[in-house]
């Protein structure tokens, strides 16, 4: 199994499948472990990274039969490689850019993965497709425990598992649901949402988006706090608060299908069209689209066409994607040529046979 | 990436969410400090660690803590990792799993602002965690050693690397 075996499917997160599945896109929690026996990052040499590198390997590969494990030295990676792996969300942007010794074991179902030597030694991630944080935390917590049957972490009694940032201190776990709120962005009533999650100490941010910046309307929520409550306190925290905001979503596309229905049709008829027959497109203006083209389909608005479909074309757009895909290196212009060709090509097969010309 | 509002190194990102729409703020120390302060000083908005860290600092020099019982915490540094306060405050990230000892004391008032709480509720590990906390001494014998072979003391070198050999050999009953 190698990176380019990834490149044709979407992953689990993008399965568009599970609970929710027209507004959640996925489930995902990640925990941060440090060994016992180094410094954390900022202050492990070059020999410390690679010692706890080899530590991290040897358990990971006892609890994994080899074969179904992707193993990938960060280090070692060519610049569109890494950026594949940030787009496919399985590794994080620091850690594709971060220095030294590093790595990322990957799952051949992208169910979860384990980054070795980001801000923490160990990152683990499940993911999971729509709402379902309950076998997310199953299977992370089983993970964890298979992993620390091999290595020493570093606990504090009072603290918890100790982490480089105080910030993840306690249960180092981070829950976040990645949810696709269009009706609500169009509505004006998104930042009203954050307010009242900022109030409850939820944190909100944007998919792909630098910092807060959301690209494609997709949010994702997840807990700010790590320490002085139960991983079940804070999995059931996220967990009730995302029903409410899919109920408010809901009620968002309800009423602009009552209220201004044609200019709902009409948008997402034209974002449909413009993906249909351009020529040259964004990896922005993409987004930007294909989130009124998949708010459109859960709506009944785009026969024929489906949510798999759509979600996979929202990250094989994406640059480095979109170059694994074509197998060629590509400068943004060419990207923009290619990713309009990519459209119009996946789009038409799925609309009429010849695409591109009515609708 | 330099300060937002001077030429001095940002080392404070703050995301400010209170506003309409979110916003990036990269700041010196200085203007964090007198940006945090102005907006109100919320501990619940306070939603960065840097943030926090500011704003504790901010607070700590309001209560009349004097320039120099703040440089002397500066100065406080870590056995095992070496890392001072001061190296911490500058990056946000702690040295080594140690440093939640040494420095427990001025940790404690930034995680109950960070976290609203300073005790760990979760889950535990199968071993016990005073295994945990001996194998920390690995850290400091490792740093030693490369010091003694950097000043080509070798006796003393292979003396911490018996050491470390031995605390290493007790791994599995840890």
């Amino acid at each position: 199994m190698n990176l380019d075996d990834l490149t044709r499917n979407s992953g689990e997160w993008l399965r568009g499948a599970g609970p929710e599945s027209d507004i959640v896109i996925s489930s995902r929690i990640r925990l941060a472990r440090n060994l016992a026996d180094f410094p954390f990052i900022s202050r492990a040499t070059d020999q410390d990274r690679v010692q706890i590198e080899a530590a991290l390997k040897d358990s990971i590969f006892s609890i994994q039969e080899a074969s179904e494990l992707l193993y990938v030295d960060v280090e070692e990676l060519e610049g569109v490689d890494r950026q594949f792996l940030v787009e496919r969300q399985l590794i994080s942007r620091e850690h594709a850019e971060g220095e030294g010794a590093r790595a990322v074991a990957i799952d051949q179902g992208e169910r979860f993965s384990l980054m070795i030597n980001e801000e923490d030694h160990l990152r683990i991630q499940v993911m999971q497709s729509g709402l379902d944080l309950a076998n997310a935390w199953d299977r992370i917590n089983r993970i964890d425990d298979l992993i620390e049957a091999k290595v020493t972490y570093a606990y504090h009694e009072r603290f918890g598992y100790l982490t480089a940032c105080p910030t993840n201190v306690g249960t180092g776990m981070r829950v976040s649901v990645m949810l696709h709120l269009p009706a609500l962005v169009i509505t004006r009533q998104i930042e009203k949402v954050f307010r009242s999650l900022q109030k409850i100490s939820l944190a909100v941010r944007g998919l792909y988006g630098e910092g807060s910046q959301a690209m494609g309307d997709f949010y994702q929520i997840s807990n700010q706090i790590t320490l002085g409550r139960s991983e079940h306190d804070l999995v059931k925290q996220v967990g009730d608060i995302v029903p409410v905001i899919i109920e408010y979503e809901r009620q968002a596309r309800d009423f602009l299908v009552k209220e201004s229905q044609e200019d709902l049709h009409d948008r997402v008829s034209r974002a449909y069209g413009i993906l249909r027959t351009a020529q040259k497109i964004s990896s922005e203006e993409t987004m930007h689209l294909l989130s009124s083209v998949r708010m459109g389909v859960n709506l009944g608005l785009i026969p024929g066409l489906k949510i798999p479909t759509v979600n996979e074309l929202f990250i094989h757009t994406q640059p480095a994607h979109l170059q694994k895909l074509s197998g060629v290196e590509l400068d943004s212009t060419d990207r923009n040529i290619e990713r309009a060709r990519y459209l119009r090509r996946h789009l038409s097969r799925e609309g009429e046979a010849n695409g591109a010309d009515q609708n | 990436m330099k300060c937002q509002k001077c030429d001095k190194p940002a080392t404070f990102h703050i995301t400010e969410l209170t506003g309409g729409k979110p916003q990036e703020l990269h700041l010196c120390e200085e203007h964090a400090r007198a940006y945090l302060t102005q907006s109100g000083g919320d501990p619940s908005s306070a939603t960065s660690m840097a943030a926090a860290l500011a704003q504790q600092m901010a607070q700590q020099m309001a209560v009349g803590q004097t320039v120099e019982e703040l440089e002397r915490l500066d100065q406080q540094a870590c056995p095992f990792c070496g890392i001072t306060f001061y190296e911490f405050r500058n990056q946000g990230r702690l040295g080594c799993p140690h440093d939640y000892v040494c420095f427990e004391n001025h940790l404690k008032p930034l995680l109950i602002n960070i976290h609203g709480e300073s005790e760990h509720k979760g889950k535990t590990p199968k071993r016990c965690p005073g295994g945990s906390a001996r194998r920390t001494e690995l850290i400091r014998l490792r740093r030693e050693m490369k010091d003694a072979v950097a000043a080509e003391e070798y006796e003393r070198a292979s003396q911490l690397r018996d050491e470390i050999r031995r605390i290493e050999a007790t791994k599995k009953d840890a």
